[in-house]
């Protein structure tokens, strides 16, 4: 056990599986990047050096650079992992998904079930989002949404170093097409990871803290935001259980429903765009079958419907904060409902 | 002027640092007794019951429930009812300052970490704490435990004591294969760890199959092996709660650990969140479950004890003593009977399987009894 941070995290997790499986490789732009060039004797290991060194230890023959081409080498990844690979491909931005989503949504989210369950396909695409790092609208959205709403895919959101290594060990074992999103500004976060290789199964939500008054639920980065405003709320007197759900699909809407139930208070914290997220998407099964243990109407904090602003005042306003977390947590505490429930 | 007291952030065991109250079981203004528990106190590793540790009335809860503060913070304060809230509020302004100045000098002090070393049996994490020219004390966790179940007995006997928890083959940080997974080997394994750690002989604490593990040292190597002190030990009888080692293996959610966590402890408020998640963490490392189904086909097979170890305990020439928790739901506490004449038994009400961490204080006092007595 040492502290490592998230792309470390990453990196290690992608090391292991690849030195335990053979068939574990990677592709994308730059994963190894640079080496054998002129003066340069390591990979780069892409923009924010997360694959950095890999290509070094496991040679060009599983650490494939490719063009800029995302529809042809993800189409190439989904066919790979038919055939018996197990491919690693990173889609550099997420953002870029619109130019390759044929070969995601239309194929390999679908050989399973149009082959009738003969064919598995153990795809994972690594993919950056979301907002802070002064990269503007074409480098900054989460569409995780979107990956989500396609059955057939798998999509893990890690909130932490420790819980990116054993999601992404679990991704790589998985036979199914895995999308796996990396917050940008979190590679720096550090914290305790076991050095061996673990697994934490996908669809069972994480109680990052429990509380009596309040659920909040948070995707992602926003798990951390969620915990900065429970902190300054347990001063205030409120305590909040800080749930997350680890991966939208599948989703352990069990531990949300049960915790709602002790608590009666909903507030979900999404970095996506607010409309069709996963806040609404949860909100909406919360009251479908939990409406009567609610107290309060469930309240969701989520940047507004634009794109992500350049401007970088801007841009930390759009971002979902703690401030704002505990702002609805107290609107929901202070409904004229809980009045009439008590 | 009337008597004012702090209560602090309690530290349970040599690794915690911070703790956060769970709970309140006393409202300002309530009188309290001395020995009391007036708060849940939930760290990294358990929540714990917070004994007052002065009678009076709990004037001020200063800490709400789920803020993490360091150990030694203040939580609370208990005084006499002719105390003002003006003595109060100047003790509490008081004892900050202090605090402040105190916690900026020790944060230097880091918190007791674990260690490895390689062994020709394997890798071995353990944590050393007290005087090495000390006696030493070597404790055995059981199946599926780790050297964090001796948090709260370690600190108590480290003073004295040299004392370190190891990590057995297939547990915490030490190596993940087992291979023999029989009491003979695991104790070769303990003994080839007290050889890298320079340990000749010393006094041996073992839990349940940990227990069992060191009769068998006391087997193998009866002149290494000062004395014997058994806490709710394996090897004594056949009988042991099959659900719980088969709960334990499979248990993948924390709501389904945390009900066959619970049976460990008469109190099963004892087992935590975060409690839950370490065990969690734990087996999620590849190779443990492999492990521990490999132990458990080994010395449980058919849900009954496969090595019965009463023999080999009779024939161990050093003190012996028996400790069982009377609620113990794993073991039933009849195995510490028909024992030899020599061998001492305590008993504990109001404690489970986990004696040593529901009763530290009475069992750190038994240990040293038994180890200083020689």
């Amino acid at each position: 056990m040492s502290k490592k941070s998230f792309r470390q995290a990453v990196n290690e997790a992608l090391r292991q599986e690849m030195e335990r499986d053979p068939t574990v490789v990677l592709m994308g732009e730059d994963v190894g990047g640079g080496m054998g060039a002129p003066g340069e004797d390591d990979a780069w290991g892409g923009p924010l050096g997360v694959t950095k060194g890999l290509m070094s230890q496991f040679g060009r023959e599983r650490v494939l650079d490719t063009p800029i081409t995302e529809s042809a080498f993800i189409g190439a990844a989904a066919g790979a992992a038919l055939r018996g690979l197990r491919p690693v491909a990173e889609l550099m931005f997420v953002d870029f998904m619109g130019v390759c989503f044929d070969q995601i949504f239309n194929q390999a989210a679908k050989f399973r079930y149009m082959f009738g369950g003969t064919a598995k396909t153990p795809l994972v695409i690594r993919t950056m989002y979301g907002a802070g790092f002064r990269a503007a609208s074409q480098h900054s959205q989460c569409l995780y949404p979107i990956f989500t709403h396609v059955p057939g895919l798998k999509v893990v959101i890690p909130s932490s170093p420790y819980e990116a290594k054993g999601l992404l060990i679990q991704a790589i074992r998985d036979d199914d097409p895995v999308i796996f999103f990396e917050h940008k500004v979190m590679y720096d976060d550090e914290e305790d990871v076991p050095d061996e290789p673990y697994t934490i199964p996908f669809g069972e939500a994480r109680f990052v803290r429990e509380g009596e008054d309040v659920t909040i639920v948070a995707i992602g980065r926003m798990v951390q935001m969620a915990g900065k405003a429970a902190d300054a709320l347990a001063k205030e007197g409120i305590s909040c259980t800080v749930l997350d759900p680890r991966t939208t699909s599948p989703l352990d809407l069990q531990s949300i429903l049960e915790s709602v139930e002790e608590t009666g208070r909903l507030v979900i914290v999404d970095e996506a765009n607010p409309r069709c997220n996963i806040a609404t998407d949860i909100s909406a099964q919360v009251v479908e079958q939990a409406f009567d243990a609610l107290k309060a109407p469930i309240r969701m904090v989520c940047p507004p419907h634009t794109p992500v602003p350049f401007s970088p005042a801007l841009e930390d306003a759009f971002i979902p904060s703690p401030e704002k977390i505990a702002a609805a947590v107290r609107s929901v505490m202070a409904s004229p409902t809980r009045q009439a429930a008590a | 002027m009337a008597k004012i007291t702090a209560l602090t952030m309690p530290k349970f065991g040599l690794a915690m640092t911070e703790g956060m109250v769970a709970a309140w079981h006393k409202q300002p203004g309530e009188s309290v007794r001395q020995g009391e528990e007036i708060a849940d106190i939930e760290t990294s590793k358990i929540t714990s019951a917070y004994e007052s540790p002065a009678a009076g009335v709990l004037r001020r809860q200063v800490l709400a429930p789920g803020e993490m503060v360091p150990v030694g913070a203040l939580i609370g304060v208990i005084a006499e009812p002719e105390a003002t809230e003006a003595e109060i509020d100047a003790f509490i302004a008081d004892f900050l300052a202090k605090f402040e100045a105190e916690r900026t000098e020790a944060e230097t002090e880091a918190a007791a970490n674990p260690e490895r070393v390689e062994t020709p049996a394997g890798l071995v994490q353990y944590l050393a704490a007290g005087p090495a020219d000390a006696p030493a004390i070597v404790f055995i966790h059981g199946f599926g435990g780790d050297l964090n179940n001796w948090m709260f007995l370690q600190p108590l006997l480290a003073e004295r004591f040299r004392t370190v928890a190891l990590d057995l083959p297939g547990h915490g940080g030490s190596t993940k294969a087992l291979k023999q997974p029989e009491p003979p080997a695991l104790a070769r394994f303990v003994l080839a760890a007290m050889d890298a750690l320079g340990i000749g002989a010393a006094h041996l604490v073992g839990h349940s199959m940990g227990g069992a593990v060191a009769i068998a040292i006391g087997q193998e190597a009866s002149d290494r092996t000062l004395s014997l002190s058994l806490i709710s030990p394996a090897g004594l009888g056949s009988e042991i709660n099959a659900d719980f080692i088969r709960g334990f293996i499979e248990a993948k959610r924390a709501r389904q650990l945390n009900a066959v966590l619970q049976s460990l402890f008469a109190d099963p408020a004892l087992v935590g969140r975060e409690m839950v998640e370490n065990v969690l963490r734990f087996k999620r490392l590849d190779g443990v479950e492999a492990a521990l189904r490999t132990l458990a086909d080994a010395h449980f097979p058919g849900g009954r004890q496969a090595y019965l170890l009463r023999e080999a305990l009779a024939r161990f020439p050093g003190p012996v003593q028996v400790i069982w928790g009377a609620q113990d739901r794993i073991i039933p506490p009849a195995h510490a009977e028909g024992l030899a004449e020599a061998v001492r038994v305590h008993r504990f009400e109001n404690a489970g399987h986990m004696a040593h961490m529901e009763r530290a204080a009475e069992v750190a006092r038994l240990i040293a009894e038994l180890a200083g007595g020689r």
